[in-house]
């Protein structure tokens, strides 16, 4: 009794992890999930004789038993002339539970990611060895980075046609972990397999000694994922208001992330009530605290008109509330988007009216290409401007997945057309990445500090202050070009200083790490600095990596847009690499550094630079040229009578 | 920030129960099946447990196809009347009258009339939109891709081609009248999910789910319970008392045992973990071709 009593406590206290599938056709996933599957016995007897029978009429394996027909419904559903979308599937080992949500790879392929990567939290990408990374590829590396699934498991399959070769999967590597640096995806890991023959699938391979890493199963099964749920800002929908009996009013709904207890200061919105907790109920009953993802009941201290859609959070930790938002939507319906039809909206418990009422773009999955367009059709991914028809309390998809992700619903076939994932909006509420307030980006016209106009200042030198802001890679070498252009201007008489991570690390932001909120801050102070060096005259050349649109754009907007010249430094990451004196990529490498752009952290690429210069295919002296020449034109008056020599 | 982890249980009952409030707070007017089965009394618990302490809000609707094991329809009634839940029971009355059996009209035409048709019938008359199953995806390869909200059109057929996406736990469950959907919380729960969470939470379930000694005979290999007189014996067939129990319950002409000693939970759990047949493969119904399913669900079965 005691062996079976360990072995339920056991089972009941395992974790669960969800994850996505992708690959193109033919690349192996289904004979990669057959074989997780038969080998982590998720699969009963009677299925697999009936596999093995089928394998010997239907199977591509010989002999062997094609595992791939355990799970691909698709050469049957093909056939039945069935609809193929993702399918779940389900095993287990020991600590974990897995849901697998597996989307085969054809034409509807976006939409149906899309839907499995919704709710997992990796992501399995199959690249076939002997093709390497192709289009497709890509196409699930930017899906990925859209859905914001935290972790992405590159798994070369077929090795065994390739000879186990590690240089083939070190270039896959390679060229892999370049395209991802223009992503957002933040922890990757690869792995060498043969699905067919089984190496490193669930236990290591000896055909390949040169690989010191973990196995794909063993990756899943030890892989951290208890940081993935957000447990700091509470925010409850209420789903369903429980009135027992007249002293009785539960608020009932799914914690989508944060804590909430008993006694708590909470707001109701979009009212803006405020209340405090009462009592916490969670599935057994009453408790002092729920969190993320439980079921909860609550009720509060003040009778108030709380309703179905209304979301409950913390006083002083609010989700912002409005009527327009702007978003990244995925279309998913054969009838295009249309920006004159009224949809429905369903934003956690609530369901609305609303209009798209701009398309600013869409991206192409495969080359990440933006082009402006009328409208999206199935399949195809934009940012869109969204105006509901009601105040609805919501976050930032990247800083909160449930209260930032919405689907779109046709009012009249009510089908699903579109999922939506909330963007930052630039200054507004729901800052991630930019934790600092936003200024008004035209205070510097009168600086109050200075007894010398702006006009006296341009009267006498000819410019302004302004601000030549370079971003790149570590080893872009921004700062070998920060200084040349610092020589040109100075020695025609202008006043410049360069700033860059060594100077102001070295003072100014000494007390900052390398986290996104660091950079963040480490940013502001430069932004900062620049500012007053502009207010009085001077011109700043910064050169930082700065890896985040949003607090590129931040920094623009504190120094003023008008006098703010970016310019990326666009190198390939072999380039920076060699170019690297400090090594720090090969530490990234080994795990040394955390969140290292180009590593292992996302660098967002500009999108529309002032400039953009190639040092790698330039020599440094033409980028400090072509700089040079772009600003003098855009920053520096124009000859006027005043300094035509008589 | 390890005290506040779930376990895969905790997160299965939670996503159970955000399914069943959604669809309770959305529809006009739903309804639970129940099919006394372990997986029903799984549902079950987890409704109460979503609506507690207030009641269930929606009554839950038998269909009673007349070849249930007595055990069954014994635990129905007393479990119903205990746990103070609103049970209402439909049989198909014409096929009734007519005197569709199991055994002179083949399962086929017997599953169509007394579980496809009187499902329909019972829907249709109850005007029920929503109706709660306790389907798993992982009972069967065609149920895998099946979504946790199903959308049935006005005739109750399954249109695959038509199926919603379904993101996030973001739902749709818009109809037109006439329409509905079928929804399943247990989607993502496995068979060991299911037992783990009964012994968890000491669920009652049917007790010939335990091994007791039954009068069997043997049919094509499967062991098939003599519950009643009904079951015309072939010649030369002799009831045997065999220690027996069932991993899933239906009508006991066309449900097989399986051979068992575990007459516990404990015992059970610990044979589940150990065997390794799916508990589909006593069920006939799906024996009648591999697409069989597939076809029945068009059709409007569960
Ligand atoms: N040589 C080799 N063939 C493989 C491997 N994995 C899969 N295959 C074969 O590639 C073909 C496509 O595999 P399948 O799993 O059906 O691909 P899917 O379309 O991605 O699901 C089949 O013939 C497999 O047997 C592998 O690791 N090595």
């Amino acid at each position: 009794m005691t062996n079976i009593d360990a072995l339920l406590e056991e089972n009941e206290a395992k974790d669960l992890l969800r994850f996505v599938t992708a690959g193109s056709v033919d690349d192996g996933k289904s004979t990669l999930i057959g074989r997780l599957l038969y080998e982590s016995k998720g699969i009963y007897e009677d299925q697999l004789e009936a596999v093995a029978q089928a394998s010997k009429t239907e199977g591509t394996t010989g002999d062997d038993i094609d595992l791939a027909l355990l799970t691909d419904g698709l050469r049957a559903e093909r056939e039945q002339g069935i609809t193929i979308d993702v399918a779940y599937r389900y095993f287990s080992t020991p600590s974990r539970k897995f849901i697998i949500a597996d989307s085969p790879g054809h034409e509807q392929y976006t939409r149906n990611m899309v839907t499995g990567a919704s709710t997992a939290s990796l992501v399995i990408i199959l690249v076939d060895a002997s093709k390497g990374i192709i289009t497709q590829s890509k196409r699930h590396a930017f899906i990925a980075s859209l859905l914001r699934i935290p972790r992405v498991l590159l798994a070369v399959n077929k090795m065994d046609l390739m000879d186990y070769s590690e240089d083939v999967f070190r270039e896959i590597v390679h060229d892999f972990t370049e395209f991802a640096a223009k992503l957002e995806l933040t922890e990757i890991d690869f792995i060498p397999v043969s699905a067919l023959k089984g190496d490193n699938v669930v236990s290591k391979s000896e055909r390949m000694p040169w690989y010191d890493g973990r196995s794909v199963l063993r990756h899943l099964d030890t892989v951290h994922i208890a940081g993935d749920r957000n447990l700091i800002d509470f925010r409850m929908p209420v789903q369903y208001v429980s009135r027992t009996n007249a002293s009785f009013r539960g608020y009932m709904g799914r914690i989508e992330s944060g804590a909430v207890h008993v006694g708590d200061a909470v707001v109701v919105l979009p009212s803006g009530v405020t209340n405090r907790v009462k009592e916490v109920f969670g599935p057994d009953g009453p408790t002092e605290t729920a969190f993320a993802s439980m079921s909860a009941t609550l009720t509060l201290e003040n009778e108030v008109d709380v309703s179905r859609g209304d979301v409950i959070s913390p006083v002083n930790n609010r989700p912002t509330v409005d009527r327009a938002l702007e978003a990244m939507v995925v279309w998913m319906d054969s009838d295009k988007l249309s920006l004159t039809k009224e949809y429905l909206v369903k934003h956690g418990t609530r369901l609305i009216p609303a209009r798209i009422t701009k398309l600013q773009y869409q991206v192409d999955v495969n080359t990440l290409h933006r082009s402006e367009v009328d409208s999206l059709s199935l399949n195809e991914i934009g940012r869109c401007e969204l105006e509901l028809s009601q105040l609805v309390a919501f976050d930032p998809y990247r800083k909160n997945r449930a209260t930032g992700s919405m689907i779109i619903i046709d009012r009249m076939t009510n089908r699903t057309v579109g999922a939506a994932m909330v963007l930052d909006r630039g200054g507004g509420a729901g800052r991630s990445q930019a934790n600092w307030e936003s200024f008004s980006s035209s205070s510097y016209l009168a600086p109050k500090a200075s007894g010398v106009s702006p006009v006296e200042r341009e009267a006498r030198d000819g410019y302004c202050g302004f601000t030549v802001f370079l971003t790149g890679l570590t080893g872009s070498r921004k700062r070998d070009i920060a200084l040349l252009l610092e020589r040109e201007f100075f020695d025609e008489g202008a006043s410049v200083v360069v700033l860059d991570g060594h100077t102001i690390r070295s003072g100014v932001g000494k007390d900052l790490g390398f986290d996104a909120s660091a950079r963040s801050e480490n940013l502001r102070r430069v932004a900062e600095t620049a500012r007053v060096l502009n207010d009085h005259g001077v011109i700043a050349i910064c050169a930082f990596v700065a890896p985040y649109s949003e607090l590129r754009d931040k920094v623009a907007e504190t120094i003023g847009e008008e006098r703010f010249f970016g310019v990326f430094v666009d190198a390939p990451v072999e380039y920076c690499r060699k170019h690297d004196a400090q090594g720090l990529y090969d530490k990234a490498d080994r795990g040394e550094i955390k969140s290292f752009p180009g590593v292992n952290a996302t660098y967002e690429f500009p999108t529309s630079p002032n400039l953009l210069v190639r040092p790698a295919e330039q020599s440094l002296e033409t980028c400090a040229g072509l700089i040079y020449t772009a600003v003098k034109k855009k920053f520096f008056k124009k000859p006027s009578l005043k300094s035509v020599d008589w | 920030m390890s005290e506040y982890s779930l376990s895969h249980l905790a997160q299965l009952e939670a996503e159970s129960i955000h399914i069943i409030r959604e669809v309770a707070a959305e529809c006009e007017k739903p309804v639970m099946l129940y099919s006394i089965g372990k997986d029903s009394s799984v549902m079950v618990r987890l409704a109460q447990k979503a609506f507690a302490p207030g009641p269930v809000p929606f009554p839950l609707l038998h269909v009673d196809t007349t070849y249930k094991f007595r055990a069954m329809i014994e635990f129905r009634d007393k479990f119903c009347a205990e746990q103070g839940l609103e049970l209402l029971v439909h049989t198909n009355e014409e096929a009734q009258l007519e005197g569709i059996n199991p055994f002179d009209h083949g399962s086929d035409k017997y599953t169509h009339a007394f579980k496809t048709e009187a499902l329909l019938q019972a829907i249709n008359r109850g005007g029920y939109d929503a109706a709660f199953g306790g389907a798993r995806r992982d009972e069967e390869k065609s149920r895998a891709k099946e979504r946790v909200y199903s959308f049935r059109d006005r005739f109750h057929q399954w249109d695959p081609k038509n199926q919603r996406p379904e993101l996030w736990n973001l739902y749709n469950g818009r109809v037109s009248s006439g329409e509905s959907i079928r929804v399943f919380p247990l989607s993502n729960w496995t068979e060991l999910d299911i037992w783990l969470y009964i012994y968890k939470e000491q669920i009652p379930i049917v007790p010939i789910y335990y091994a007791q000694k039954q009068p069997c005979v043997m049919r094509d290999g499967r062991i098939i319970m003599v519950d009643d007189g009904r079951l015309p014996l072939k010649p030369g067939e002799e009831p045997q008392m065999k220690m027996v129990r069932f991993r899933s319950l239906g009508c006991y002409p066309l449900t097989a045992a399986t051979e068992s000693e575990a007459h516990s939970l404990p015992l059970i759990i610990e044979e589940m973990m150990l065997t390794r047949k799916s508990e589909r493969e006593n069920r006939m119904i799906d024996y009648d071709g591999n697409a069989s399913m597939e076809q029945k669900k068009r059709e409007g079965y569960f």
